[in-house]
């Protein structure tokens, strides 16, 4: 006979009373009340309404299974679809680069920016850490951001400057809306956006495994976290490593546990990679830092580089994006479309 | 936090002594292996180990602030809201106030372009009393290259700050807040550091500069990757002393001229390359930092300091807070000056070239400007 109630999360005492009253099979349960059962098993009727939450919890991830029970926790394709049509993105505040990323940095997933030093970087992690606060009225998240700062290299002056041009674009928004019907109120302030930014300063690469596990703990205490940087990943990682194997394992252990948050908690994480150097086919190229096998932990990954007189985004792995590259410009205000781009829009 | 004991977190008492019994004493050991790694190490179940990594992990993570409590906390306790204005109008302005405490700021250029002259300035400006727009505090310079001319220091302060320099002893109370160090070696220089790191907090040091950090490097070391993994220590304990010790640190880079096979570009860019070598141009006085990209990405500001058609230019190449903007300056009697206070912004990665033409010119016109 099929023993159905192994799967029930209940103590063992209880599962042996329940097994010698007869009760073995989850059909078994779902017509029992908690009085019948208590006095079934001779348990406090609050036990048996335990073990009855415990039972029809069971039953109903078998239910919601049945259409594809194949593997438990699995999901099709379609489904999958549906929800990736659902999950919002995180503008960048580059049209261009959006549309490469097809809307902008995606929630659920890792993505990893990297640069020369100067290019960027950081800037990048600032403006996402306010973008994500956009409110829902105005196309955005409404989210919180944390930042993970490795190096000290977040500039809460910046951060200011950034967030105060970003009211200053949904005031312009909000006038250009009411025109058509009055909705959008503008209801936060520069200060507001720096409220809810969640730093963390990490010291060492313990710090930041440490950091990076904790984090699931302190976002079911901030809800609506939709955000986490972590500028660089590499800083520490890169320092104080002889053993090259162990950096691996805890590199894409670290991957892993950044991944599955992405997941369950659908938030979008970013990751700032250093660059470095490497010889191959008898010159110096430029790639990211950390090696051949980190390359392997993000879901996406964009190069920032000069291209003449231009910084670029090049998408250079992206399982759902192809390969492409767009022009951005970094100004007072923040990251923006390229500036030759907007005149030539502007002479059309 | 990385070393805090296991004994003091709070475990259950079974699990805490299979941790002692295994030697992992702190939450690095802990932290330092994978869940799957501690299960054979210490034969215990899945739900217990990660119960217990859940544990550790939160007393050894670090406290979190909001960027709002940081901001005020800046504008609360620091002179300036945590910068050190360098009297440059200008470049004061687009740092939002000064060199920031904290973080690194790089100087780098050609020889005799001005990068040491800078230095004294600031060493100056922080040892000036509060009411004159100082940090009121000891300086610490670090002089690798032997460099540091006092008479010139007070040179400076006599022409710049005659109200001040003119008082009574106060020549020699400024001077005397000044401490220079004179390293010989890497070694020597690591142990000073150390040193500094106490000193910091027990002493009102309110600026460290090193000058130049290039020459400690090359002077012990061949070109190439091994020299920069040998710095790859320093570079963390510096940044962490500023931060610490929320004070600006100064350091100085020199340059060395771009080999050919050198330029680097990603794998995508590849079919451009044989463009770029083709263009002879490009290597006309191309000059680099003399220390890599790793030392690039741990400053926050990079200021190039460079010279084009007999003029000199402070470029910021790179920074959190500006635009890249530059701006022409020369060296006179009370130290360096802008020539306009209105920077130009640049665009491209021109902001990153470092050229040295018609120097010479300059530096002979510059040292008889000094006599």
């Amino acid at each position: 006979m099929d023993m159905e109630v192994w799967r029930l999360r209940i103590s063992a005492t209880q599962r042996g009373k329940l097994i010698s009253a007869g009760y073995t099979s989850l059909s078994s349960l779902s017509s029992v009340s908690p009085s019948d059962l208590a006095r079934d098993l001779q348990i406090s009727e609050n036990d048996a309404s335990e073990i009855l939450k415990a039972a029809s919890h069971c039953g109903r991830l078998d239910n919601s299974d049945q259409s594809h029970a194949i593997v438990t926790g699995a999901q099709t394709a379609w489904d999958m679809l549906h929800e990736e049509d659902l999950s919002r993105r995180i503008t960048t505040s580059c049209a261009d680069l959006d549309n490469i990323l097809g809307g902008g940095i995606n929630c659920k997933e890792v993505t990893e920016i990297g640069g020369v030093p100067g290019i960027g970087k950081t800037q990048f992690g600032i403006q996402l850490a306010v973008n994500v606060q956009i409110p829902v009225d105005f196309g955005g998240l409404g989210g919180k951001a944390i930042y993970i700062d490795t190096e000290g290299s977040f500039m809460v002056e910046r951060a200011l400057q950034i967030a105060e041009s970003c009211v200053e674009d949904m005031l312009e928004y909000q006038e250009f809306v009411r025109k058509k019907f009055q909705a959008c109120q503008v209801q936060m302030q520069p200060k507001d956006f720096l409220k809810n930014i969640f730093y963390f300063r990490v010291c060492s690469y313990t710090e930041q495994i440490a950091v990076i596990n904790y984090l699931e703990k302190f976002i079911s205490e901030h809800k609506d976290v939709k955000v986490v940087i972590v500028d660089s990943v590499t800083f520490h990682f890169r320092q104080d490593f002889d053993d090259m194997a162990l950096r691996t394992r805890l590199l894409s252990g670290l991957a892993l546990k950044l991944m599955k948050l992405a997941k369950n908690c659908s938030l979008a994480v970013v990751l700032l990679n250093q660059v470095t150097t490497k010889y191959s086919d008898g010159s110096f190229h430029l790639t990211l830092a950390l090696g051949d096998s980190w390359s392997h932990a993000c879901t996406n990954r964009v190069i920032l580089y000069w291209n003449g007189n231009e910084r670029y985004a090049y998408i250079d792995k992206s399982p759902s994006l192809r390969s492409a590259s767009a022009p951005y410009s970094v100004t007072g205000k923040g990251i923006r479309g390229s500036a030759s781009n907007s005149k030539r829009i502007k002479m059309t | 936090m990385a070393n805090k004991l296991l004994s003091e977190m709070g475990l259950p008492k079974s699990i805490a002594n299979i941790f002692t019994a295994r030697n992992l004493l702190t939450a690095k050991d802990v932290l330092s292996l994978t869940e799957f790694e501690m299960m054979e190490l210490l034969d215990v179940g899945f739900a217990e180990i990660t119960s217990a990594v859940v544990r550790v992990s939160e007393i050894a993570c670090p406290p979190y602030q909001t960027a709002l409590s940081l901001l005020e906390q800046r504008i609360q306790n620091e002179y300036f809201a945590g910068h050190l204005p360098t009297r440059l109008k200008g470049l004061d302005e687009v740092l939002c106030g000064g060199i920031p405490f904290g973080v690194l700021t790089e100087l780098v250029g050609p020889a005799g372009i001005g990068k040491t002259q800078f230095c004294m300035k600031l060493s100056l400006l922080a040892s000036l009393p509060a009411k004159f727009g100082g940090l009121d505090g000891c300086v610490i310079y670090i002089d690798v290259e032997s460099k540091f001319s006092s008479r010139r220091v007070i040179e400076m302060g006599v022409n710049s700050f005659p109200e001040i320099f003119h008082m009574e002893g106060m020549a020699q109370e400024m001077a005397g807040r000044i401490l220079v160090l004179q390293p010989a070696s890497l070694d020597e220089f690591t142990e000073s550091l150390q040193q500094i790191k106490v000193s910091l907090l027990q002493h009102q040091v309110k600026l460290l500069v090193i000058d130049s950090m290039a020459a400690l490097a090359s002077g012990e070391f061949e070109q190439g990757p091994p020299r920069q993994r040998s710095l790859g220590w320093h570079i963390s304990f510096i940044k962490s002393l500023a931060e610490f010790s929320r004070i600006p640190v100064v350091v100085t880079n020199q340059v060395r001229s771009q080999s050919r096979d050198e330029i680097c570009q990603y794998y995508f860019q590849v079919q451009r390359r044989d463009d770029i070598i083709k263009d002879p141009t490009r290597f006309d006085s191309h000059l680099v930092p003399a220390l890599g990209i790793h030392w690039a990405h741990a400053v926050s500001i990079r200021i190039v300091l460079e010279a084009k058609s007999g003029e000199r230019f402070m470029k910021v190449a790179k920074s959190p807070i500006s635009p890249p903007m530059v701006f022409p300056f020369n060296i006179t009697s009370s130290g360096i000056s802008l020539l306009r206070d209105v920077g130009v912004e640049m665009t491209g990665p021109q902001i990153n070239a470092i050229q040295n033409q018609g120097h010479d010119d300059i530096i002979n016109f510059g040292s008889e400007g000094l006599q």
